[in-house]
């Protein structure tokens, strides 16, 4: 629970951080794709988290039935 | 077989919102507003199983309407992260600090959703204080149409009244035929498709998870 609400805050934290000069410049350069693969990139992390977050449960019961 | 159909047409149709389209940051459209729309359906759809809960009493439903609504808030959360980056490269300019990050982060849409998805936190910090399952289905169930009653005003009506950067202000944002060109739209309505399967998918995979859990309690 801990580990996840860590994760939130950074989720949230994203745009600050973003504000780094080098890292912002590469978000601004050709026509600004970057951001859209940040977006691509935020979307695909979570997701992801959060089927290992499912997949961990599912452990959990395989241990309780055997 | 619901569900395996689900899983199928869920798995296939993700892919879709790879496909590349005219525009750059627009392109965020397939992806950022496709989260909201999983958020809304999954809400939706746990808003019905809370009325089903109440009509029948059965415990299934309760489980149901859970698990949709976390669902839901995950890719409320992950609409607002998107919607923040995408945000800060669009409407913030670093050269005039009248649109700096912290002005622009004012928006009433932003206002508004934020309070629509603390609705949503509240309706789980209330499931989990109460320890009795019955009473925790009912109460939590009846909480939850209120919440869905205030979603779509603080999402969608109040933002609209009051002047906003936020596009979609005289009508369905994205939805509408003036501002979204006809290729967009080809791929805009099966990517919304697509990650609603998808959010529907990782929801149904939940409640399939509590449902053998709580086998116990199920009639």
């Amino acid at each position: 629970m801990k580990k996840y609400l860590i994760y939130i805050l950074n989720l949230l934290l994203i745009p600050f951080f973003a504000n780094a000069q080098g890292v912002d410049n590469l978000l601004r350069s050709n026509g600004r794709i970057y951001v859209v693969i940040g977006v691509i990139l935020i979307i695909f992390i979570s997701i992801i988290l959060y089927l290992i977050r499912i997949e961990r449960k599912i452990d959990k019961l395989e241990k309780q039935n055997h | 077989m619901v569900l395996l159909f689900y899983t199928i047409i869920g798995g296939l149709l993700v892919k879709i919102p790879n496909l590349p389209v005219l525009g750059e940051t627009i392109r965020n459209l397939f992806f950022h507003v496709g989260m909201w729309a999983v958020m809304m359906t999954l809400f939706t759809c746990s808003v019905v199983q809370s009325i089903r809960y109440l009509s029948k009493m059965n415990i299934r439903y309760d489980i149901y309407a859970h698990n949709y609504a976390s669902t839901g808030i995950l890719f409320g959360l992950i609409g607002y992260a998107t919607g923040a980056l995408w945000m800060n490269y669009t409407w913030a300019d670093p050269n005039a600090p009248s649109y700096s990050f912290s002005t622009v982060a004012r928006d009433p849409k932003l206002i508004g959703t934020a309070i629509a998805l603390l609705i949503y936190f509240a309706y789980f910090i209330l499931r989990q204080s109460i320890p009795d399952i019955d009473k925790r289905a009912k109460i939590s169930a009846v909480y939850n149409i209120f919440a869905f009653a205030m979603l779509f005003p603080t999402i969608m009506i109040i933002p609209r009244i009051l002047p906003s950067l936020h596009p979609g202000q005289e009508g369905n944002p994205a939805l509408n035929f003036k501002d979204v060109d006809s290729t967009m739209r080809l791929i805009e309505y099966p990517a919304f498709v697509g990650w609603t399967l998808l959010g529907v998918w990782i929801a149904t995979l939940k409640i399939r998870i509590n449902l053998i859990k709580e086998k116990h309690f199920i009639k």
